[in-house]
């Protein structure tokens, strides 16, 4: 099972090595990686993305918490909470193609953030199903390029 | 007060106590060097520098302080790895420092660079490379306390050549405090009355010991609990000493080469309380099987150790002695007719028939009059009666060194039990040695071990270290032999060590004393008079070639289906 790990850090060098290190070294799977300072000065948020039952996840969690940089592990998993994801996609737009591409682009709404004479690049947030929607939609009129972020997540405000 | 990088250092080290360090200089650390002669630290020379990480934690082992090591940048550095992580697997506190290049000409491939903070990182507890000399105080503190608190491990520091010549306000803290680091030693009390209880009605319990026993000094305790609770004990490679090797509930070792009435023991249980163990391959034998009929309880003081490899029923967070002495409370609390002692009868003299018809054996020499192996350990712990330091090699020698000396102390068998370094048992001897001056310090060695690190005897001679190296020369790499004997149709390809140094002229070159025994009558008397002898001393019994070690359950196999002699 998908499991995002919310892993909150010490900001000093080296630490995401540690992390991704104790994956690699203990073949755990990393889907996706995503790590950023926080507004705290000195902690960092990784934001991992990774597949395995619960033993394994129980596994990654404790191996997690025992790095000595790591300060708090959670499983967003395990309690209600908001994921996005972000995706960059060049499209080939041109002539006809230009008006229904815009088309789907407003349906989702998603932003084009540049555009050319025969390319437009789009913006697009969500969650991954509605970014695998869009893919699965534009796929048709030929996507030059992608760029994608790993999933950012959070713990909803209000729990059942 | 100011003082340079180095003297920092030093003088910190000073303040942690330390009297000995194991090392070998070189370019990035003559600072460090240079200013040992002005503290009142001993400096033992080694002539390898995987000498002087084995040595730290031979050290660490016998004396239960921290080791610590010191090597230059570069291969100083990487020499170090294979000790690192030896002390990694088996939970060693060790620190050790590194010079490192200027910093800046890190990354630049300096000569004698080696990213070893990158190299170290999988294999150590933590590490830190030192860029500003105002750190260097707080993370040498930080290195000793990761070190020794929790479960230990190896710290490095590399520490590059100019901060050892930078200079600073010297400040070493009292005390610290990391927000990202809170080892549990305390038990949830409630989880402890439930093992309390579990114990109580159980009919057929087993302790399955470790080193975690031995790192928490809880041997005692341990002891309190078995003879009380009637309960029999088994013990991990690393958990030898642990528990009198000849109390009537001591089942000796179990696993791979453990004995009959352990690895019964476990497969018959109804219990297990498995106390600062880990539950390793070497020990469980077929996972799925392993102790498949017992209730598990598990305390460790490591999570990560929980339900990793075997799913318990009762998981326990704690330092093992904080567990043991909540656990006796509670057990007191208990009354005298609710405390389970009592109906274990039948288990136990189950366990001690279990052990008088399938003892620990082999066959005793033949006509052709080659000496056995065990005979050789047997006759050890005659002329020692237990009171000795054992380090062993790893292969053959090292399993006849768990099998057939009766450990009553801990702290007393010195093994590389995780990672199996061969090379590890001779400069861990010095290590203990150093710790210990006045007692017998004996390494039992394989022909193929002792060759790894045989560099060390100028180490012993030059400090006066009077270790005694046993070695069992079957003139093969032996346990890899006995394998390809049972499991690779007797294919002995590069196993068989026929071209090897007169191991007798070898010590006295250095300057040692050298003894050949090929006779099974002379093993006893040689054995005595060099362990009589004051300095260091090769004893080359030429052994048995082809003896197996047995009991022995082939990997993937239940711990029941035993090879016996």
């Amino acid at each position: 099972m998908r499991h995002i790990l919310s892993i909150q850090v010490e900001n000093e060098p080296g630490v995401l090595s540690r992390v991704v290190g104790l994956f690699s070294g203990r073949g755990f799977n990393i889907e996706s990686l995503n790590v950023a300072p926080t507004l705290v000065q000195g902690l960092s948020l990784i934001t991992i993305c990774t597949i395995g039952d619960e033993q394994i996840i129980e596994q990654i969690i404790k191996q997690l918490r025992k790095l000595v940089t790591t300060l708090k592990v959670v499983d967003l998993t395990k309690v209600k909470s908001v994921e996005r994801e972000m995706m960059l996609l060049k499209m080939d737009a041109e002539g006809t193609k230009r008006a229904e591409i815009l088309r789907i682009v407003d349906i989702f709404r998603c932003k084009v953030v540049d555009v050319s004479p025969d390319e437009l690049t789009v913006e697009v947030t969500g969650d991954q199903g509605k970014i695998q929607a869009l893919v699965n939609l534009l796929q048709r009129f030929g996507i030059k390029e992608t760029a994608r972020t790993g999933a950012v997540a959070m713990k909803r405000g209000m729990q059942e | 007060m100011e003082l340079s990088g180095a003297q920092i250092l030093l003088e910190s080290l000073k303040r942690e106590g330390v009297d000995v360090i194991f090392g070998f200089p070189g370019g990035a650390v003559i600072d460090i060097y240079d200013q040992l002669p002005s503290y009142p630290i001993k400096h033992v020379l080694v002539r390898h520098e995987q000498g002087a990480i084995h040595a730290a934690d031979g050290y660490a082992r016998a004396s239960g302080k921290v080791g610590v090591c010191l090597a230059t940048s570069g291969p100083g550095a990487t020499n170090t790895v294979t000790g690192i992580a030896t002390a990694y697997m088996d939970s060693i506190p060790v620190v050790i420092f590194t010079g490192q290049v200027p910093t800046p000409l890190i990354g630049n491939d300096a000569f004698q660079e080696v990213d070893i903070v990158g190299i170290t990182r999988p294999c150590t507890k933590h590490n830190y490379l030192v860029k500003d000399v105002k750190d260097l105080a707080r993370t040498i503190k930080e290195a000793f306390y990761l070190a020794a608190s929790g479960r230990p491990g190896p710290v490095l520091v590399d520490i590059p050549k100019d901060v050892q010549q930078a200079v600073t306000a010297y400040k070493y803290p009292k005390t610290i405090a990391m927000r990202s680091y809170n080892p549990t030693y305390e038990p949830n009390v409630k989880q402890v009355r439930k093992v309390a209880k579990l114990i109580s009605q159980a009919k057929k319990p087993i302790i399955y010991a470790g080193g975690g026993v031995i790192s928490s000094n809880a041997s005692e305790n341990l002891t309190w609990l078995a003879r009380t609770l009637r309960i029999p004990v088994t013990a991990t490679l690393m958990g030898l000493g642990c528990y009198p090797g000849d109390d009537p509930l001591w089942l000796g070792m179990l696993g791979m080469h453990g004995t009959f009435a352990a690895n019964h023991g476990i497969q018959n249980a109804d219990l297990i309380l498995a106390i600062g163990s880990r539950f390793d391959d070497r020990v469980t034998g077929k996972i799925s099987e392993f102790g498949a009929k017992a209730t598990i309880i598990h305390v460790d003081i490591d999570p990560t150790s929980i339900q990793k490899n075997v799913a318990v029923h009762v998981p326990v967070v704690s330092d093992c002695k904080c567990f043991l002495e909540t656990l006796r409370t509670e057990v007191e609390a208990l009354a005298e007719d609710a405390k389970g002692g009592a109906d274990r009868g039948p288990w136990i003299d189950l366990i001690t028939q279990w052990k008088a018809e399938h003892p620990l054996c082999y066959k005793p020499s033949d006509e052709k009059g080659l000496i056995k192996p065990q005979a050789v350990v047997e006759a050890i712990y005659r002329l020692t009666k237990g009171d000795a330091i054992i380090s062993t090699e790893v292969g053959q020698n090292q399993m006849w060194a768990a099998q057939f000396y009766n450990y009553h102390t801990p702290r007393t068998f010195i093994s590389s039990g995780g990672l199996g370094t061969m090379g590890y048992g001779f400069p861990a001897a010095l290590g203990a040695q150093m710790a210990f001056p006045d007692k017998l310090v004996i390494d039992i060695a394989g022909d193929g071990s002792i060759q790894m690190c045989i560099q060390e005897l100028a180490t012993a001679m030059c400090y006066e270290l009077p270790v005694k190296i046993v070695i069992l020369n079957n003139s093969y790499l032996g346990m890899v032999r006995q394998w390809q004997e049972l499991f690779y149709a007797k294919n002995y390809c590069d196993t068989c060590l026929d071209v090897a140094p007169d191991f007798v002229k070898l010590a006295e070159a250095y300057g040692a004393a050298g003894f050949r025994v090929t006779d099974p009558d002379k093993v006893e008397s040689t054995l005595k008079e060099a362990f009589a002898l004051k300095r260091p001393v090769i004893v080359d019994v030429r052994v048995d070639p082809e003896e197996n070690v047995y009991p022995m359950v082939p990997a993937g196999k239940s711990l029941t289906e035993m090879i016996l002699v």
